[in-house]
């Protein structure tokens, strides 16, 4: 009896040191995705800063604001109306 | 073969008794002074023993829980802490070739002779080699697997919108704490608080097991401002390039949302990086939209009105006498620029005459314009919780003077804040109601305190409107498509109590002015271009910030486009 129980100690101790090992594991590895998430996260908003953006597409793309004159508002209300004309 | 030990047998049997007796006593004396021992140890002496064994192998270790992130309203992040490794050594334990030490110090890029100092100083049980290093770097001194060198988790705050959002966020410390801003506003939720947890070391310092948790880590709270990062971002460059162009000192900018209260941009020039501030100074890191006080100038001349309304002995078309633009109080003489002989209480605010705002103020009593202005949140702090927000100073109408009076209904005497007086504006556009201002997101409406009555509110309102159309002092902050409805502001800066030659140039406007949804408020302080006034100044910044703001809101258009009018650029001038 007393070996038996002797014996299940060491198996249940070797197996808790075992699952403790894999936990530490994935602690880790949670740690390395949480660090990876911050990083993407701040590269994402570095690559999308508005001065960037505004950059790239005034002189790249060379897109530019278009004047209050050329802009027109369609209001949805309108949209939904039949047509006057054909 | 019994033979020999029948002969042995027979020798022991010879020997006397007590020898036998004698080793029995001497066991047994030993067996007992083993067990009295052992209930010594195990059971007397037992916990003293047991501490003194954890004690050697046991740590508590913290385990550091990370700050909460700061977006903008849409999710955007504006502050994100990410996991760094600061590298500690017990010197007591090191050991390192001297192979190692010089590997040590090209990673971590310090000079070999203080990584050596600093390494064998066995006088200290704990010392910081490098703190906060990137994780990649950090791995390279574990690889080294030198005992006695070991790792830190901490947090480092990056702002990814850098100067953008510098005096709003403000920064933190090296342990992630609040120092500025609204990271020091807001420091109770953002902040995380650590846990700890007691483990077993080997005699290297590796974790063998794990006994048990303490504390469980707490990780601060994600908060998302009212800020719109678009709009924030649109606000810093107008501002900025508002400044560069008239050769300021400072400006600011505050954009709120003119029924919540919400602030949707706050931003100043000049301004600093927050993620590398080794190179600002103490003045480049003051929010001056905030915690810095100027005196208002005709901004403040629809309050003295509203009061003057709110008695019902003016009504916006009586007719007050502007002594074609001069006036005297004692030996004080107040002026206009476009003197008139008369003008209707509207025009006074149209032209921004100070006469004629003088002469309205005169004739209240002076707690009524007190009670006016203090009900409007001048002179008591706006209560957003910024660190350092100015109260401004607005004095005991017990104590005043007429002079006093006077000056005082036309800004002068009278020190706010920028996010104060653009605070204020909310009464004309929710009817009359002040509404608080807030730094973080909401969603339930909010309700405000009563200040002036609906009337009054909507006659303000009418009157900022023709402030902005030609014949106003402030044309050109006509937006198209839009109604626009605003006060432009010109005020002698203060220096040793004399006013000089330096300007505050300051414009105040809400939009759309049929229903107002927006309040913009900009400040330039010290134009040295040439121009000073508020008129042509501040006001151009305002209408590019309110119309893009617009536009980018999809706020419906409430006149039809084209509506913009220029009168004669004169008109613009207003006395400071």
């Amino acid at each position: 009896m007393v070996i038996i129980c002797a014996l299940s100690v060491v198996t249940s101790q070797n197996k808790a040191r075992k699952l403790f090992a894999e936990l530490q594991k994935e602690r880790d590895r949670a740690q390395q995705m949480e660090v990876e998430w911050g990083q993407l996260q701040l590269e994402q908003s570095t690559w999308a800063m508005s001065a960037r953006v505004e950059k790239i597409a005034v002189d790249r793309l060379q897109m530019q604001l278009p004047k209050s004159q050329q802009i027109q508002f369609i209001r949805a209300e309108e949209l939904n109306k039949p047509s006057a004309q054909p | 073969m019994n033979y020999p030990s029948n002969i042995q047998a027979a020798k022991l049997a010879t020997l006397p008794l007590w020898r036998s007796r004698l080793l029995f006593v001497l066991l047994l004396l030993g067996m007992g002074a083993l067990i009295v021992r052992t209930v010594y140890l195990q059971s007397i002496n037992n916990s003293f023993l047991q501490q003194k064994g954890n004690a050697r192998s046991s740590r508590v270790i913290d385990i550091s829980a990370h700050r909460g992130m700061i977006t903008d309203r849409n999710g955007e992040p504006l502050a994100i802490s990410t996991p760094v490794e600061s590298i500690w050594v017990s010197p007591q334990d090191v050991e390192a070739t001297p192979q190692q030490v010089n590997q040590l110090a090209r990673i971590m890029g310090m000079n070999i002779t203080e990584v050596k100092n600093r390494l064998f100083d066995t006088t200290r049980d704990f010392v910081y080699l490098q703190r906060q290093l990137p994780p990649e770097q950090a791995e390279k001194i574990v690889k080294l697997g030198m005992p006695g060198v070991s790792l830190r988790r901490e947090y480092r705050r990056y702002y990814p919108s850098g100067d953008i959002t510098a005096h709003l966020l403000g920064f933190t410390d090296v342990d992630d704490n609040g120092q500025e801003g609204l990271e020091l506003a807001l420091q109770n939720q953002l902040g995380g608080k650590a846990g700890s947890q007691r483990v077993i070391k080997d005699r290297k310092g590796h974790i063998v097991e794990d006994v048990a948790s303490i504390r469980a880590p707490k990780p601060g709270s994600n908060l998302a401002l009212s800020i719109d990062s678009k709009i924030q971002y649109l606000a810093y460059r107008e501002i900025k390039l508002a400044v560069e162009q008239h050769h300021a000192k400072t400006g600011s900018i505050v954009v709120l949302d003119a029924k919540s209260g919400e602030v949707l941009a706050l931003a100043n020039w000049p301004s600093y990086n927050p993620n590398n501030r080794a190179k600002s100074n103490l003045q480049v890191l003051r929010n001056h939209a905030v915690t810095d006080l100027f005196e208002p100038g005709s901004t403040l001349k629809p309050f003295t009105v509203a009061a003057a309304l709110e008695t019902g002995n003016v009504t916006p078309q009586t007719i007050i006498n502007t002594e074609n633009g001069t006036m005297l109080v004692g030996k004080h003489k107040i002026h206009d620029t476009h003197p008139e002989e008369t003008l209707t209480v509207a025009q006074v605010i149209q032209k921004s005459s100070n006469v004629g705002a003088a002469k309205i103020a005169l004739s209240l009593p002076p707690e009524k314009i007190w009670q006016s202005l203090n009900e409007s949140g001048f002179g008591i702090q706006a209560g957003s919780g910024f660190p350092g927000e100015a109260a401004g100073k607005l004095h005991d109408y017990k104590k005043w003077r007429p002079i006093e009076q006077a000056t005082l209904s036309y800004g002068h005497g009278i020190s706010v804040s920028l996010l104060q007086l653009a605070r204020a504006y909310t009464i004309f556009a929710n009817r009359g109601e002040l509404r608080p201002v807030s730094w973080l997101k909401l969603d339930a409406p909010v309700t405000g305190k009563k200040v002036f009555s609906d009337a009054t509110a909507r006659e303000i309102l009418n009157m900022l409107e023709m402030a902005v159309l030609p014949g106003g002092t402030a044309p050109l902050a006509q937006i198209n498509g839009y109604r626009v409805a605003g006060k432009t502001g010109t005020a002698h800066k203060l220096e040793g109590g004399h006013y000089i030659n330096r300007y505050i140039s300051s414009f105040v406007g809400l939009a759309p002015a049929s229903g107002p949804r927006l309040i913009v408020a900009v400040m330039i302080n010290e134009p040295n271009n040439g121009q000073y006034y508020g008129g042509l100044v501040a006001a151009p910044v305002f209408s590019n910030v309110m119309g893009a703001t617009l536009r980018l809101l999809n706020v419906p258009n409430d006149t039809q486009l084209g509506n913009i009018l220029m009168p004669p650029a004169d008109i613009v001038k207003e006395e400071v």
